[in-house]
Order: structure tokens, then C-alpha cells, then sequence
């Protein structure tokens, strides 16, 4: 998936337009890898991640051998597979290359299966969205099996913010509760669409429209790649349907929001006081591994912060130095070292750049990854603490059904109405208690599932991210190198 | 801490032009010993000169010996037409003090490892300071030794030989100029220079030049010195990350454990060489703002000496019309008149060839520095070029990644 983070809206033929644009943009963003990196290894890397991994973990055994080798996947090629032909491509995530923003601010790469989505990013067009604006998604899935689920191979939707709210709102609703690992949205931020909402154009605003777009993205992305929620009507209609009823009642709610709407307060203290007799080591297991997973991940997350914090800092001081030299340079009077001094200056301008791209690539690649997986760790705790909610209620149904029959056992001889009624509940609680144990053994099940497929994903992810930033280190001091020899002749120029 | 250190005298000397050319007379400081806030430095001479009674020889000398010699030097009126070189600044070891007292607060949210990687790295730093209060003593003791007047003054012979403890005669020189000419004069210079109406175009120039210089010079040095820092503070972040990727790579099980771990062996080896880009960029960058900055305020002195002689001779001048008028002491006021003349005309000569030299050196010291420093920012980003692309290597997929271009025979761009 590209980052698109333009700043003009669609035209009045959006789609197309767009379109053109994206096959045009296909070619130049190849050449637009190239120029930047000169590594050739390292450039094929981003290319055809996803695809390997498709293939070593065999995920989608859909996806054949040939096919899936083709690495010059375009929207053209898209369109051109027939809807009915029996072989997909597996369409890997190239899409129309970014054209302003730098080489750094890719998003990850998340391998997909049959869907790829694309996240831009339009000026907000009227002022009555107070606290939310546009994103338009496009969609393209050439999938056989989702033909029908999807109408056409492409769309492009404009969705609100709160809209996402709404669509997480409803899948979680849905899906938590039994045992799906529902990825949680990105956070409201007060402060940030303050920012956007007062007109404000600086960096900081911008930054954060783009991290919000970031996110969102991934965040779909993530949802989509669920084999359960791609099902899911109200997914498909948020990424097909051109207008949206507006999701209501989203004002107060965060994807930490619905959660809380989930798990109601009184369970929040149940949760501390129930002592689950865990006849499953796996999840014992599994549960332990995450808490200190997520302890460990918390630490990282914030040490990189603090990395991105303190680059930032460097790419302001190199900055700063640079116009104090420029001024040296000046105010210099021998004349070689006047200019060698304002070369230096330039050079640093360029440091200062290099800074800033890297700072935005350990934000965006490490970081937020981070951050992510630390909120899916939060959901995954969510579905752990949903079992043992229902293991609860299978232990009071029991325990009700044990009363019930021991009354029942004491009512036998005299009143012949309650003792109907009794076994009438004791047949009641019966069956309460057996759609219990169902309950809770389809809940395990599917949390075995879906934890597998957490850790296959995971593995997926980090190892992307790793290779992505990677790339942006060597591109770092591959710069470095450039501007410093450069800068040498005329330093020994000096007489 | 008792810290004790050899120093390579030939290495440690950066900011100055190769001094010691007079073979007749060389000045080092081979070592010096930290105890606690003092630092105690050896300094050794080998001279073939007979003002001195042996040819070899060294004597412990403290940072307050270094100060007396400096500030004689400027009182002494016969050099009033020289530059005299600036007084090294006090060793301080503020910065990795209090970074060292910060990691001992923060030493339970670390793991052991973190914890002895941090303090390696602050003990680098303590010993870089070391390294750079050494060289900024060294130098000032050799710029007076390769200067030909200065370094035949007495007080400096007797700080390279006296063998005894010069606390004494330290507490003399105090009682004798006290602190208040200092004071009066860095308030003062300023106006005066910028007041005082300039016969000669050399001096002019060189007013202007130097008074704006000196302002972006200073600015360039702080500037300069948050940069570093800031370089520094990133450097040390690449510990936690690495710590922090160590121990969750120790703790996993599926196929990203190997990831991990090479990841945070390169966050190893790289924050090491970044801590080296940071500590050369200081070196040969701010360090050289630094030294300049203080060699120009010691130019601007000698100006300020010299505007206040032309001041004094126009006085003179004053004075001898007022006692023409009057006709009152008029040889005494003549006599006046040309003492302050000479005066003048002395510091007007020695002051122009010393301002002559003193750009000079400057252009020698930049070209040095900033070729020396565009060397190592190269020979560092291709060391960890290296770094980085073993880890890409190391890791499975890139190999794999190759493989499969070659087999769709995709033209490397």
C-alpha cells in the first residue's frame, strides 16, 4: 500500500482522474525507488516482500506459484483480469507511488490477501464537519472468492473519521465477544483536529493529518485482512458504499471507547476478582507470554520515542548551526575559507534534512508499528478476559442449576404446580448451561485460531518494518557520504 | 575518581597550527590525574636553551598556575602589543557528572546490561573531557613557546621550572592586580575600540571585521555545541532500543527471535560509531569555534590596549596645548606626549604583524579541521553503511529477495 497524502481535493470526475493518475504515477514511482536507492538488492526488498512471504508461509493457497512471481503488478493489470477467470493475482501492494511526499513516509507494506486499500487524503471541502474530515479509500480487489461480496474491482469512498469510529463500533460489538480479534482503531486526539479544525498550515498540523492517515490505513488494512470481518456486511458497505448514514453517537467513543462500551464497568471489577480454575495450559501460557510481550513492547515503544524526539532536536540544531555558518562564512574575510565556511553551512541544511526524513522513518515505520501492536495486544487481552467472562457465566449458571435441583430434590413429595415449575426451570438451566459450555469451548476455539494467526501476522509485520527500516538507514548514510565528499575539495581548496 | 591518563601529545593537538617548531625550546603535557574536581597536570620541557638549568625536565602544575601565567602576561606592559594567547577555560566535568547522577537514579528501570553500557559510555564522555581540558592547556603553553618574544618571559620559565609549589606566588599576583582590571576591562573594551576615532585603515578594518566576527563566531560555537550534544542524546537512545530488542528477542519463540537480535546487535555497533561522529564532529567543530572565539576576544584585547594608548597620546597632545597655553611644565608635557607617542607607535607595528599572523593561523587551523572532519563524517557513514548492510544481508530475505530476480530476470535498476 502507498502513502498518498495530497492535499488536493478530487475533481468533479474523482474516480477517473484518479485512475489516470495512478497509471501514470505506477511508472514514475518505479524510477522513483530507483533514484533513491541505489542498492538494487535493497529496492527489489520492498518490492516483492509481501510475495515471498505469501509463499513461505503458504497463507493463501489460492495464489499460484507463476502468478505471484509477477512483480510488475499495475492497476492496468488489475482491470485486466476477467472476473471469472479460475487464477487470481495475488495483488501485491504496488500501487500509484506517492508524488510529494519523501521516499520515507512509506507506510509498512501489510501483506494481504485479496485486498489491497489505499488511503488518501483530501482537504476538508465543507466547514460543517466539525470534528472530522474526509479520507478517501480506494479499493481494488480482483478476487474470485470476494467477487461477490464486492461489487466492482475498484472504489473510491470518502469516509469521515467518526465513520471509522462507527465501523469499529460495530464490528467489535459484533465480533469481541466471540473470541475475534478485532483491530482497534486509531485514538481520538483533541488537541491534533483542534490543530486542522483552526485552519492552522504548519508542520505540526500536517504531521498530524498524515500520522491520522497513516493510521487509518493501516488500521483497514489490518481489518480487511481478517478472514471473518472481510465478510462482514458493514465492511463491505463502508468500502463500497458512496454515502454513508453518519455514524451517530461516536463523539464520546475511541477504539479504547468501544472497548470500555464492551466490557461494562461491573465486569471491569469482576475481572479482578475472578479466579478462573484454567484447565488449559495453552492459554495460561499464552497469556503470560503477552503481558510481558506487551511490558516489553511498551519500552521499546517509548525509547523510540524518545529517539524520534532527540532526532528531531538534532535536525533543529543542525538546522540552526547552519544558518550561524552561513553568517561566520559572511562575515569571513579571507575569501576561501568564506566560502568553504558557507558550503559547510549548505552541507549541514542538507544533514539537517537527512534528520528530519530519518526521524519520520523511525516514527512511521518503528514507532507506530509499535503502537499498533501494542493496542492489538489490548485486544487480545480483551478476548482472554471475554473467556473467562463466559467461563463465569457458565460456572453461575451451574452453580443456579445445582441450587435449583437440590430445591427441586426438597420440593419432590408436596406441591405438586412448583415442582412442575421447578423442573420446568431445572430444564431451563439445563439448557443454558449447554449453550454455555458451547459458548465458552467455540470461544477457546476460536481464540486458538485467531492467535495463530496473530503470530503468523505479527511475524509478517515486524520482519517488513525491519527490512523498511533498515532501507532507510542505508539511504541515510548513503546521503551522508554523498554530501561529505562533496563538501571535502572545498575544504582543501582553502589556501 | 583517580583517573589517570597518557596522552599522545602529537594527537591531541587540533585547534592549533603544528606548534613546537622551535626544536629549542619543546613544551608537553604527557599526563595528568584527575583526583575528584582537580586535575593535576604534568608538564614536561626539553630545551637547549641555557636560561634553563636542565635540558629535560617536568613539574606538576594545576589549572590556577595556568590562569597566573595568563593574566601576568596580559599585565605586563611590555606586551601590550602582542596577542597574548587565551587562558585554557577550567576543566569541567559538569556534564557527565550530572549524566552519571541521573543513571544512577534511573538504574532500577534498566537491565544490567543497559546499566554497564550507559556507564561505558559515560565514562567515554568523562574521559573525552579529560582528553580536551588536557589539549587546551598544552596549546596555550605552546603558543607561547613557539612565540618569539613570550617565550622568553620570565614567569613562564619559572612556571615550566619552578619546582615547588606556586600556590605562593599565585596568591601575590592576586593581591597585587586583583580581579577588578579584568573585570573593568572586558566592560569597557567594547565602547572604546567602537569610540575611538581610527588614523589608520589596517586597524580600521580590522576593528570592524573582528568585533562582527567575533559575535558570529560565538553564536556558530554555541549553536555548534547543541548540535553535538543533540547527537550524543541519540546515540544513547540506540542503547535502550538495543537493550530493549535483546530482551524481547530472548523472550520469543517464533521466527522473528533472530530478527530481533540482529537488529539490536546493529543498534549496538551503530550507536558506537555515532557516539564517534558526535565526539569528532565536537573535536574538530566545536572545539575549533571555541578556540578561535577566545583567540579573537584576545585580538580584540590587544585592540582595546591600543585604542587606549591613542586615547592616552590624545590626552597628551591635550595636556601639551594646555601647558603651551599656560606656559607651565611644558617639558614634562612634551616628554609626555612622547612617551605616549612611542608608546603608541610600538603597538601600533607589533600589534599589525601579530593580527597579520593571526589570520594566518586561522585560515591554516579551519582548513586543517574542516578537511580532518569531512574525512571522519565519511569514513564513519561508510563504516556503518557496512554495519547495516550485513544486518539486510543477514537477514533471510534478502537473499531470497534475490533469488526470486533472478528468476523473473527483472533488470536490476
Amino acid at each position: 500500500v502507498c502513502v498518498w497524502g495530497q492535499a488536493e481535493p478530487l475533481n468533479s470526475n474523482g474516480q477517473n482522474s484518479l485512475l489516470e493518475e495512478e497509471e501514470e504515477e505506477e511508472e514514475e514511482g518505479e524510477d522513483l525507488f530507483t533514484g533513491s536507492l541505489s542498492v538494487p538488492l535493497v529496492l527489489s526488498l520492498s518490492r516483492s516482500l509481501s510475495l515471498s512471504l505469501s509463499l513461505s508461509l503458504s497463507l493463501f493457497p489460492s495464489v499460484s506459484l507463476s502468478l505471484s512471481l509477477s512483480l510488475s503488478l499495475s492497476l492496468k493489470a488489475t482491470e485486466e483480469v476477467s472476473l471469472d477467470s479460475p487464477e487470481r493475482d495475488v495483488l501485491l501492494s504496488d500501487g500509484p507511488s506517492p508524488v510529494t511526499p519523501p521516499a520515507s513516509l512509506i507506510s509498512p507494506h501489510l501483506p494481504h490477501n485479496h485486498l489491497y486499500t489505499h488511503c488518501s487524503f483530501d482537504e476538508m471541502e465543507e466547514e460543517d464537519t466539525p470534528d472530522l474530515f474526509d479520507i478517501s479509500i480506494l479499493v481494488s480487489d480482483p478476487e474470485k472468492t470476494s467477487m461477490s461480496l464486492f461489487k466492482s474491482p475498484q472504489a473510491t469512498v470518502r469516509r469521515r473519521f467518526s465513520d471509522f469510529l462507527g465501523l469499529h463500533g460495530k464490528l467489535a460489538t459484533r465480533y469481541l465477544h466471540v473470541g475475534y480479534l478485532v483491530p482497534p482503531a486509531p485514538e481520538k486526539s483533541i488537541v491534533g483536529m483542534t490543530k486542522v479544525k483552526v485552519g492552522k498550515d504548519d508542520s505540526s498540523s500536517n504531521e498530524f493529518v498524515e500520522k491520522r492517515r497513516a493510521a487509518l490505513e493501516r488500521y483497514l488494512m489490518r481489518t480487511a485482512k481478517h478472514p471473518v470481518l472481510l465478510k462482514d456486511p458493514d465492511l463491505l458497505t463502508f468500502l463500497e458504499c458512496s454515502e454513508l448514514p453518519r455514524a451517530l453517537s461516536t463523539q464520546a467513543l475511541s477504539g479504547a471507547g468501544i472497548l470500555r462500551m464492551v466490557n461494562k464497568a461491573a465486569d471491569a471489577v469482576n475481572k479482578m476478582t475472578i479466579k478462573m480454575t484454567e484447565s488449559d495450559t495453552w492459554f495460561e501460557e499464552k497469556q503470560q507470554k503477552f503481558e510481558n510481550l506487551d511490558i516489553q513492547l511498551r519500552k521499546l515503544h517509548c525509547s523510540l520515542d524518545s529517539l524520534v524526539c532527540h532526532r528531531k532536536e538534532l535536525s533543529v540544531n543542525t538546522a540552526l548551526f547552519a544558518k550561524s555558518a552561513a553568517m561566520l562564512g559572511n562575515s569571513e574575510d579571507h575569501t576561501a575559507l568564506s566560502r568553504a565556511l558557507s558550503q559547510l553551512a549548505e552541507v549541514e541544511e542538507k544533514v539537517e534534512q537527512l534528520h528530519q526524513d530519518q526521524a519520520g522513518a523511525d516514527f512511521y515505520l518503528l514507532a507506530e508499528l509499535l503502537a499498533d501492536y501494542i493496542r492489538l495486544i489490548g485486544s487480545v487481552k480483551g478476548v482472554f478476559d471475554q473467556r473467562v467472562r463466559l467461563w463465569q457465566r457458565l460456572q453461575d449458571s451451574l452453580l443456579l442449576l445445582q441450587k435449583k435441583r437440590d430445591a427441586e430434590a426438597k420440593l419432590h413429595a408436596n406441591k405438586p404446580e412448583k415442582l412442575q415449575q421447578a423442573r420446568d426451570d431445572i430444564r431451563e438451566l439445563e439448557g443454558k448451561v449447554q449453550q454455555g459450555e458451547r459458548d465458552f469451548e467455540q470461544i477457546s476455539k476460536t481464540i486458538r485460531k485467531e492467535l495463530f494467526r496473530f503470530e503468523k501476522e505479527r511475524v509478517t509485520d515486524f520482519k517488513e518494518v525491519i527490512i523498511k527500516y533498515l532501507e532507510s538507514l542505508v539511504q541515510t548514510q548513503q546521503q551522508l557520504i554523498k554530501y561529505w565528499e562533496a563538501f571535502l575539495p572545498e575544504a582543501k581548496a582553502i589556501s | 575518581s583517580l583517573v589517570q591518563l597518557a596522552c599522545n601529545s602529537s594527537k591531541t593537538r587540533s585547534v592549533s597550527v603544528d606548534l613546537n617548531n622551535d626544536t629549542a625550546l619543546i613544551i608537553d603535557i604527557p599526563d595528568a590525574l584527575c583526583e575528584r574536581d582537580k586535575v593535576k597536570f604534568t608538564v614536561h620541557t626539553k630545551t637547549t636553551l641555557s636560561s634553563f638549568q636542565k635540558p629535560d625536565f617536568s613539574v606538576p602544575r594545576q589549572h590556577e598556575d595556568f590562569i597566573w601565567l595568563h593574566d601576568t602576561l596580559v599585565e605586563t606592559e611590555e606586551y601590550a602589543g602582542l596577542i597574548i594567547p587565551p587562558a585554557p577555560p577550567k576543566p569541567d566535568f559538569e556534564s557527565p557528572r550530572e549524566k552519571m547522577h541521573k543513571l544512577g537514579e534511573g538504574e532500577a528501570t534498566m537491565t544490567k546490561e543497559e546499566y554497564t553500557k550507559m556507564k561505558q559510555e559515560l565514562e567515554a564522555e568523562y574521559l573525552a573531557v579529560f582528553k580536551k581540558t588536557v589539549q587546551v592547556h598544552e596549546v596555550f603553553l605552546q603558543r607561547l613557546s613557539s612565540h618569539p618574544i613570550l617565550s622568553k618571559d620570565r614567569n613562564f620559565h619559572i612556571f615550566l621550572e619552578y619546582d615547588q609549589d606556586l600556590t605562593v606566588r599565585r596568591k601575590n599576583a592576586k593581591e597585587m592586580f586583583g580581579g577588578f582590571f579584568k573585570n573593568m576591562v572586558k566592560t569597557a573594551d567594547e565602547v572604546i575600540i567602537s569610540g575611538i576615532k581610527e588614523v589608520d585603515d589596517f586597524f580600521e578594518q580590522e576593528k570592524t571585521f573582528l568585533l562582527d566576527y567575533y559575535s558570529k563566531i560565538k553564536d556558530s560555537t554555541i549553536k555548534a555545541e547543541k548540535m553535538t550534544r543533540s547527537h550524543k542524546n541519540v546515540a544513547d537512545d540506540y542503547i535502550h532500543i538495543s537493550a530493549t530488542l535483546s530482551s524481547i528477542s530472548a523472550d520469543d519463540s517464533t521466527a522473528i527471535k533472530k530478527h530481533f537480535e540482529k537488529l539490536a546487535d546493529l543498534f549496538e555497533k551503530l550507536r558506537k560509531v555515532e557516539g564517534r561522529v558526535a565526539s569528532d564532529q565536537e573535536l574538530k567543530l566545536t572545539e575549533l569555534l571555541r578556540y578561535y572565539m577566545r583567540d579573537i576576544q584576545a585580538a580584540k584585547d590587544l585592540l582595546y590596549r591600543r585604542a587606549r594608548a591613542l586615547a592616552d597620546y590624545e590626552n597628551s597632545n591635550k595636556a601639551l596645548d594646555k601647558a603651551r597655553l599656560k606656559s607651565r611644565d611644558i617639558p614634562q608635557a612634551e616628554e609626555q606626549q612622547q612617551l605616549c607617542l612611542q608608546k603608541f607607535d610600538k603597538l601600533s607595528e607589533s600589534g599589525k604583524r601579530e593580527l597579520t599572523s593571526f589570520k594566518g593561523r586561522r585560515v591554516v587551523a579551519f582548513r586543517k579541521n574542516l578537511i580532518e572532519m569531512a574525512e571522519l563524517e565519511i569514513k564513519h557513514a561508510k563504516v556503518m553503511l557496512t554495519m547495516i548492510y550485513r544486518c539486510l544481508f543477514d537477514n533471510a530475505y534478502a537473499i531470497m529477495k534475490l533469488a526470486l530476480n533472478v528468476v523473473t530476470s527483472r533488470p536490476f535498476p
